[in-house]
């Protein structure tokens, strides 16, 4: 058996690695090429025990389960042209009138974050927002930066919105609808945080009156794509209510649209397996495994000391600050694999405290933390084009300190209400 | 002479107003559409943000973002053109925008823009950051128009009264050469 010391160090080295890979992701290799065979040798080495590791994989399995019929769904949806359409919505009315079109922009980026997650927001989404502004003859800019940063802050609502979620949700002991409950007014409060700074922030962009140059479509609603989706919702809190994981209602909902779609040819086992993203559950897994290492060979002791404990509000805003850092220093992914089991041990309150921190705070910077963000300008992407890294980082310091005190104060407030 | 006519979402009907009022009959006319890289690159970077998600170009909105904006660019300049109705040349440029103006003006003897800010009094918010860059280092002659009607002389705020509490007329206001 490995000392404790050699232990973390290796376990360190290799979280070092499989985290620096991630970010560079040189020679277009995907992240689990090193994750995975990093994963394997913390185990070898006995930095953890094959029993712990197992206990580990056990815990992710269903999450990732629960995240793979998530990104299905989102996919299917996609396929059935929900996102078309409500790209028609979004133009509807709009037209002349850019603020509207903000406004519904935020509403379409807040639900679809919150229900099908940011992943579809970021792949999905945002490419349907900029051809709905480009062809009412309207500026981008405000639309698009809307969606990058709701795919962020908006993702706080449901355990499906975001992978930090599903990581948290599993360990809070909280069911589907009371996690849904406490996290609702955070929720509201980050983005109207959001939209009252974007309102002021692109004055200038949204004054300018558009002429359409072409006729809004009419693409109809995809009504039995939103049926499953309202009955998958409705089947999250029946299942958790029931002791059920939800993650079984995802797949359920997954099942039926996927089955339709194959049966109408919409879509192929192939595309069902790429949208699954397979190498990357491969991925949390690996680094849920090699964060394991970490914590238990020493930094979850050396974290216990930083870590506020209870659930008064200054605990509550050191939380979510301490993650909010944490997650821009990296990611937000390591950034709740090390917290959770801290948070956890205080309650439920400390953990959504902690997704407050790690879902809004990487909004500071355009690629989600300094690593990828300094990564990318090192980089300097083959020509790509940047983004004004000065207006997005003050874009960035106007929405996340506010969102974040704002989200704490309500999510305390929630709690003192109907209680943790 | 070469009239350039920038052309952006929103404002460009004004402009192709003002040219097609303005320019001389024999004036080469460039419309020049800027598309900036900020916005594609800012949704690349979304994705890139997230981690393990692989570099999937299928996924990535940044490229798909990048060919849409060139599309809809190829789009708008061809309406302002046919609205224009003279004949013209266009012209599509990428990169930081208000830069791309100016470089792209060189030589040129008239530059033709519409203000970007407040449109609804006079005075400098009528200029957003974009406009003011290109005004203030365009290096010809420039036309700026307003994008929609424009706003009176009554939309200038009357001075403070203290601000002058013992106010005369000059007999001899100072020059521009005078100390101050």
């Amino acid at each position: 058996m490995l000392g404790e010391v050699a232990a973390e160090a290796i376990s360190v080295a290799m979280l070092a690695l499989v985290l620096g890979f991630a970010v560079v992701r040189p020679w277009g290799w995907g992240e689990a090429v090193v994750a995975v065979p990093a994963a394997i040798l913390v185990i070898a080495v006995g930095a953890i025990s094959p029993h712990r590791a197992l206990v580990e994989a056990e815990r992710l399995g269903p999450i990732i389960g629960f995240l793979a019929a998530v990104l299905i769904l989102a996919q299917l949806c996609q396929d059935e042209g929900l996102f078309r359409a409500c790209g028609d919505w979004m133009a509807r009315g709009a037209a002349k009138r850019p603020t509207r079109l903000l406004t519904r922009v935020f509403i379409v980026a807040s639900v679809t974050t919150a229900v099908l997650s940011l992943d579809a927001t970021v792949v999905l989404l945002t490419p349907i927002v900029f051809a709905t502004a480009a062809r009412l003859n309207a500026r981008a800019k405000p639309y698009v930066y809307s969606t990058t940063h709701l795919a962020n802050s908006a993702s706080l609502l449901l355990p499906v919105s975001n992978l930090t979620n599903l990581i948290a949700f599993a360990a809070s002991g909280l069911s589907f609808p009371r996690f849904a409950g406490l996290m609702l007014v955070p929720w509201l409060a980050a983005i109207a945080v959001e939209y009252v700074v974007f309102r002021r922030f692109f004055r200038t962009d949204l004054n300018v009156t558009p002429a359409p140059t072409q006729a809004a479509g009419t693409a109809g609603l995809p009504v039995f794509a939103l049926i499953v989706l309202v009955l998958t919702l409705a089947g999250f809190a029946v299942t958790s209510l029931a002791g059920v994981n939800p993650a079984w209602a995802a797949a359920a909902g997954a099942a039926v649209l996927g089955v339709r779609a194959l049966v109408r040819r919409h879509t192929t086992p192939a595309a069902v397996w790429r949208a699954a993203g397979v190498p990357f559950l491969a991925f949390v897994l690996a680094l849920g495994i090699v964060v394991t290492g970490v914590t238990e060979n020493g930094l979850a002791g050396a974290l216990m000391r930083v870590m506020p404990s209870g659930t008064t509000l200054p605990a509550l805003l050191a939380t979510a600050a301490l993650a909010a850092a944490l997650a821009n220093v990296i990611n937000n992914l390591p950034a709740v694999l090390v917290l959770l089991p801290l948070a956890a041990a205080t309650g439920p309150g400390a953990v959504l405290a902690v997704l407050i921190g790690t879902n809004i705070g990487p909004n500071l910077t355009y690629a989600g933390s300094l690593a990828t963000l300094l990564w990318r300008r090192v980089l300097r992407e083959h020509g790509q084009g940047e983004p004004d890294l000065a207006e997005f980082t003050r874009l960035g310091l106007l929405t996340v300190p506010a969102g974040l005190v704002l989200a704490t104060v309500a999510l305390w407030a929630g709690l003192k209400v109907i209680g943790g | 002479m070469t009239v350039i006519t920038w052309v952006v979402e929103g404002t460009w009907a004004a402009c192709i107003d003002a040219t097609r009022r303005l320019a001389p009959d024999n004036a080469d006319i460039v419309l020049l559409h800027v598309t900036g890289g900020d916005v594609s690159a800012a949704a690349h970077g979304a994705y890139a943000g997230l981690l393990g998600r692989g570099p999937r170009r299928d996924r990535d909105p940044g490229p798909r973002l990048a060919e849409l904006g060139a599309a809809s660019a190829a789009e708008l300049l061809e309406a302002a053109a046919r609205a224009l109705g003279r004949p013209c040349t266009t012209m599509e440029r990428r990169g930081r925008v208000e830069r791309e103006v100016v470089a792209a003006a060189e030589g040129a003897e008239l530059l033709v823009l519409a203000r970007d800010g407040d449109d609804t009094r006079l005075g400098p918010k009528s200029l957003g950051p974009a406009s003011r860059f290109v005004v203030d280092h365009a290096p010809c002659p420039v036309l700026l128009v307003w994008p929609r009607e424009t706003p009176g002389t009554g939309s200038i705020p009357t001075p403070p009264p203290h601000q002058h509490p013992h106010s005369h007329p000059h007999p001899h206001p100072p020059g521009p050469g005078s100390p101050r």
